[in-house]
């Protein structure tokens, strides 16, 4: 805070390089959000990250004191690069989103890590002048606690979507959760409010709001099921952002305030855009619980049909117009590349085909382009449901591959839905609908879907990859 | 009010810069495409783990080994963060860019 005094060379530096850290990271979050560019801005956010860690471990100074165990700082550097880059390159596609939220959960812990250790160490001084309700205090414990909410939810939600943890889902759970939010925000109150000479007297506190973090962010996460998971990710994103930001409070940095707070605001937009995308706000789906609701109205709905082989085959190879749904289903089978095999196929008998895209289909926003792109599906060929819903009633046939809740009808016809009022892709509309599909269970949701006992649907039941190859064999063959 | 002031004062600067950066995060965000929701989130996710500085200046004045401890660990973390989130973010990238 008192700059001038230190003003030396290497601060100087130092200084330079977080201005040039926080223009990169701005400048490649920007290039991120166009897909020309958006590669080069990752890169050049790394760089602006490497700069900023380079600098740091040179240049940083605490009372005059420089950064010391540095061997030890590169041996933990190279660890954690040895197992990050390991576990990034070997994951496969489909385990995309939990492997962000697990990278998530960690610099959420580091931010924890960081309060834990700064808490005992404040400045007396500032503590016999204002006491402990000053903004250093107050920057470490919401450090603190929004770092360890941070961790602890990515890793049940990491859990979840790796589908070793189920959801629990009670009743009281909102209520619970909100009282262990006031007994938390009660911590803060508690310690900030203390009269003592120095800080660490009170570090027992700490551990105590640690575990009580702990325990909020996985019951937080706990009762969030099915198709909300994207949004709770991209919102402990912009957790872990703002725990970042509060370092950057404590130490007067400004790469780490300004990186933090542009992640922890681009994070609620994205989360908000994410929300929108289901029709639902933000509260709702905090508080509220999701899926496991809806009538089972399967009772009434009649049986499904089920389509042969052959008869897929011919019905698409003499249609004109034939749109693909593609959901989680498909990214689960690794179906993408025989999918882009069949779509090729299919314009090569002059079928038009396109792929309809519902923004929240699969587990993550744009989960599906991610994996289209894979199979190098042209980018033209990939259209949004808004788009494509008006095209639907003159398409032939629509395909559903592994796709459930975004087609499901119950979102406009069925207002005790948990999915009402969603925009959906309406499969409905098109003259005939194919459904490939592993079983008759439920989407991820696990709301019924009333779209496969509808007239025009016929059901075409196995797991989607082999499904898919056979359907291909066959039109080949035909 | 005297304490609110005396906070307000001492660090308005960084007051200034999380307003600011608030804006522009929301500014550089809200135009993106869907299909790059994902990505995009893979590599915000990558950026904060700047907190990897706090764990290095934590780690560069540790004293006892309770805090060596827990500050090899913040690095490792942090690191975790940052690598795995660029390199992440890379790879999904790299596929949209084969067929241009």
């Amino acid at each position: 805070m008192s700059g001038i005094s230190q003003f030396t060379g290497g601060i100087t530096i130092l200084e330079i390089t977080y201005i040039i850290a926080s223009v990169l990271f701005v400048i490649g979050l920007k290039m991120l959000s166009h897909p020309l560019t958006a590669r080069r801005g990752n890169t050049l956010a790394a760089f602006g990250m490497g700069f900023a860690i380079i600098a740091t471990i040179l240049f940083h100074k605490k009372d005059g004191e420089p950064i010391g165990n540095i061997p030890y700082i590169l041996t933990a550097i190279a660890i954690g690069t040895a197992i990050g880059w390991v576990i990034a390159k070997k994951v496969r596609m489909t385990a995309m989103p939990q492997l962000v939220s697990f990278f998530n959960g960690m610099g959420g812990a580091a931010a924890a890590l960081i309060s834990m250790m700064e808490f005992p160490h404040v400045d007396p001084e500032l503590i016999a002048r204002s006491g402990m309700a000053n903004g250093h205090v107050l920057a470490i414990l919401l450090g603190l606690v929004i770092g360890t909410v941070s961790w602890a939810g990515s890793m049940i939600a990491f859990g979840k979507l790796d589908g070793w943890i189920g959801d629990m889902r009670i009743k009281a759970m909102k209520y619970v959760n909100l009282s262990i939010l006031t007994v938390l925000i009660g911590f803060i109150v508690f310690i900030m409010t203390r009269n003592v000479q120095a800080s660490a007297e009170l570090t027992t506190y700490i551990y105590v709001m640690f575990a009580v973090a702990v325990i909020y962010g996985v019951l937080f996460v706990m009762p969030i099921g099915g198709a909300d998971m994207p949004v709770v990710i991209s919102l402990l994103n912009s957790f872990t952002g703002v725990a970042a930001a509060m370092g950057g409070f404590l130490y007067n940095n400004q790469a780490m305030l300004t990186g933090g707070i542009l992640v922890g605001s681009a994070g609620t937009i994205l989360t908000v855009l994410m929300c929108k995308a289901m029709n639902r706000s933000l509260l709702n789906v905090i508080v509220g619980v999701f899926g496991g609701g809806g009538k089972s109205n399967a009772a009434e709905a009649g049986t499904v049909k089920e389509i042969s082989l052959s008869d897929a085959a011919v019905l698409l190879s003499y249609s004109k117009k034939v749109v693909i749904v593609p959901g989680y289903g498909l990214a689960v089978a690794q179906a993408q590349h025989i999918c882009h095999e069949l779509d090729k196929l299919l314009e090569e008998k002059g079928v038009e085909v396109k792929y309809a895209i519902h923004p929240v289909a699969g587990r993550m926003p744009g989960h599906m382009n991610v994996l289209l792109a894979e199979a190098d599906v042209p980018y033209e060929q990939l259209i949004e449901s808004d788009e494509i819903n008006p095209d639907l009633p003159n398409t032939d046939v629509l395909i559903v591959i592994g796709a459930n809740d975004v087609v499901n009808p119950a979102a406009e016809d069925d207002p005790s839905s948990p999915i009402y009022g969603m925009p959906i892709i309406k499969a409905r509309d098109a003259r005939n609908i194919i459904v490939m599909k592993r079983g008759m269970g439920k989407g991820y949701a696990a709301i019924e879907n009333m779209l496969f006992f509808n007239n025009k649907t016929r059901m075409l039941f196995g797991d989607a990859k082999s499904t898919l190859q056979n359907l291909v064999n066959e039109i080949k063959n035909l | 009010m005297e304490q609110f002031s005396e906070f307000f004062l001492q660090h308005r600067e960084a007051i200034f810069i999380v307003i600011l950066s608030i804006f522009l995060g929301i500014e550089v965000i809200s135009h993106v495409p869907a299909i790059l929701h994902t990505p995009l989130m893979s590599g915000a996710n990558a950026i904060h783990g700047v907190v990897i500085i706090g764990a290095i200046i934590v780690m560069g004045h540790a004293a006892t080994t309770g805090s060596m401890i827990l500050g090899f660990l913040a690095v490792v973390l942090g690191t975790l963060n940052v690598v795995g989130g660029f390199v992440v973010t890379d790879r999904m990238l790299e596929m949209f860019k084969k067929k241009k």
